[in-house]
């Protein structure tokens, strides 16, 4: 990474120390998300494993899209706010203004998921993973963030203002209640489990729900890889193309 | 260099919509230069397009020297740009705004601190350099702002609007930091739509309206295009009015308003004759003043139409 993405990182990372909104949004939302699942409905939810077992790669993925609300509206605020124009003239390395923000959401991301599954933890989850599991797990988890994060830097320079792009995240984090997270896609109603089962985050965290398993499936980690690498591809080139045509 | 910015025949549509059409300008080194237009003149696009930010879609544009679409890192390291929003960080503190200034340019890093007191103090934030920007008032923010731009020492400086908004305790700090900058070479290029702004910083003036350039000279000139300095004068009474008419022969006269316009320099002494002879006659006028043409008159004279600032 070259001196103006860690500038620009560094200066990213002060924002987050300094606006507690986005670190409540990216790392005690989810924590929340997980007691009050684990504990008020996880007895009701018949999963065939310990409710905490069941919802935690499926946390961890909520994790990741709880962070990417704060993400879009920071870099929404650069855009409209002059600050990415001052950027440009001042001939900063086009890519460093966007992998600083990019780089801020994935280590976001990454806290909050290390506190997530503290957490789950002292809840008594019970990982049957080996450590070359648990490297799968972050490896899983780094190139989700990695695309989201990418994809969502694109969503956060389209938007008009820091509103639209906070709202532009929502479906972001809406998405994984339907996928397998909390509930098993086949428990779902006809038409929603067809959605949960071929939306993008279900391949994902059954990856994740394999590997802390210690029984990966490869169908479901090749199709959660080849859904990240799309994501991010697409957020990658729309996020560039808007950075150098919007002024 | 003594052309610090060149345009010739700069066009740029979005979509249908052609917002420069066909623009020529020439900037001399050392001197400022104002872009003057309402809303939606074409002022903002012009200065996207001579920082690099747009692409032209027709027509030349040089700065420092260089061509804009061949070489904008050229560009780019000659020039500083304020933008119309002050783009301050807001949750940073002013020295760290400055600071990160300085970490992005190529000024060195032993040079920095250093760099950073200095604008601090010349711009009087000191006191609220560890403050987050987000609690200055507009004027702190556009005074950091432009304190940001200089952090390069650049030699050709872009204002968009650098005094929209502010009070006008603040837009005379701004006039006087312009004119400190010039004192040191600078050469200004500043887009307003207030016309005194313009004549009383800028060497020359274009004034921009609906994409076009209806007129470009000094302040100086451009009033010179207008009907001088006269002296109004109001009258109670059509009698009164008829009397002095025939007393001051070379005064037009405006019936509906019984006044009378009298062609004068403003001097005291012109002032004094003309006072002198109306006492001669004993004629009084209910209304006297003096009328020095301004930049709303050359507006409303060259397009045709009011500025918005003027109609209001």
């Amino acid at each position: 990474m070259n001196s103006h993405s860690m500038v620009m990182l560094r200066r990213d990372f002060k924002h987050l120390t300094r606006n507690p909104t986005s670190v409540f949004n990216a790392v005690l939302m989810p924590i929340v998300l997980m007691l009050m699942f684990v504990y008020m409905l996880g007895d009701a939810f018949s999963v065939g494993v310990d409710y905490v077992d069941y919802a935690t790669p499926g946390l961890m993925l909520m994790a990741v899209c709880y962070g990417l609300g704060g993400t879009a509206t920071a870099v929404n605020a650069d855009m409209t706010k002059g600050v990415i124009n001052r950027f440009k003239v001042m001939d900063v390395s086009r890519g460093a203004v966007l992998t600083g923000h990019v780089v801020t959401s994935v280590l976001t991301n990454l806290i909050a998921i290390a506190a997530l599954v503290g957490v789950a933890f002292l809840l008594g989850f019970d990982a049957s993973a080996s450590a070359l599991d648990w490297l799968g797990v972050a490896g899983m988890v780094v190139l989700l963030a990695t695309a989201a994060g990418w994809f969502t830097v694109a969503l956060g320079l389209s938007a008009k203002s820091p509103e639209t792009a906070g709202m532009a995240a929502v479906p972001l984090v809406l998405l994984p209640f339907f996928s397998s997270a909390i509930v098993p896609a086949d428990k779902m109603g006809p038409g929603l489990r067809e959605f949960a089962e071929y939306q993008p985050f279900t391949p994902i965290i059954e990856t994740l729900r394999g590997l802390l398993n210690g029984a990966p499936s490869s169908g479901d980690a090749i199709a959660a890889v080849a859904w990240c690498v799309g994501i991010g591809l697409v957020g990658y080139v729309w996020a560039r193309s808007t950075f150098s045509k919007r002024a | 260099m003594t052309h610090a910015i060149e345009v010739s025949g700069l066009r740029k549509a979005f979509g249908d919509k052609v917002v420069l059409d066909g623009i020529d300008l020439d900037v001399q080194a050392g001197t400022v230069f104002s872009l003057l237009g309402p809303n939606g003149a074409g002022k903002t696009t012009t200065v996207n397009v001579l920082t690099t930010l747009l692409r032209a879609d027709g027509g030349t544009v040089r700065v420092a020297g260089h061509d804009v679409a061949a070489e904008p890192k050229a560009v780019r390291r000659a020039i500083g740009v304020t933008g119309q929003f002050a783009a301050v960080d807001e949750l940073l503190t002013g020295q760290e705004n400055l600071q990160l200034m300085v970490d992005l340019s190529p000024v060195p890093a032993k040079d920095g601190k250093r760099i950073v007191a200095e604008l601090l103090e010349r711009f009087d934030l000191v006191e609220s350099a560890q403050q987050a920007a987000s609690t200055y008032s507009g004027g702190m923010r556009r005074k950091l702002d432009l304190a940001m731009t200089l952090v390069g020492s650049p030699r050709i400086i872009f204002l968009d609007e650098p005094t929209t908004g502010l009070d006008p305790r603040s837009r005379r700090t701004m006039w006087s930091i312009v004119r400190d900058l010039v004192a040191d070479g600078v050469t200004i290029f500043l887009t307003t739509q207030y016309l005194d702004e313009a004549d009383k910083l800028a060497d020359r003036v274009a004034v921009l309206d609906q994409g076009r350039i209806v007129a470009q000279g000094t302040p100086g000139e451009l009033k010179r295009r207008l009907p001088g300095t006269h002296v109004r004068l109001r009258f109670d009474s059509a009698g009164e009015l008829d009397a002095a008419a025939r007393v001051l022969p070379d005064a037009t006269r405006d019936d509906e308003s019984l006044a009378l316009r009298v062609p004068s320099d403003g001097g005291t002494t012109s002032l004094r004759a003309l006072l002198d002879r109306l006492d001669e006659y004993s004629l009084s006028a209910e209304e006297f003043s003096v009328h020095t043409p301004d930049l709303d008159d050359v507006f409303l004279a060259l397009t045709g139409h009011a500025t918005e600032v003027a109609a209001k």
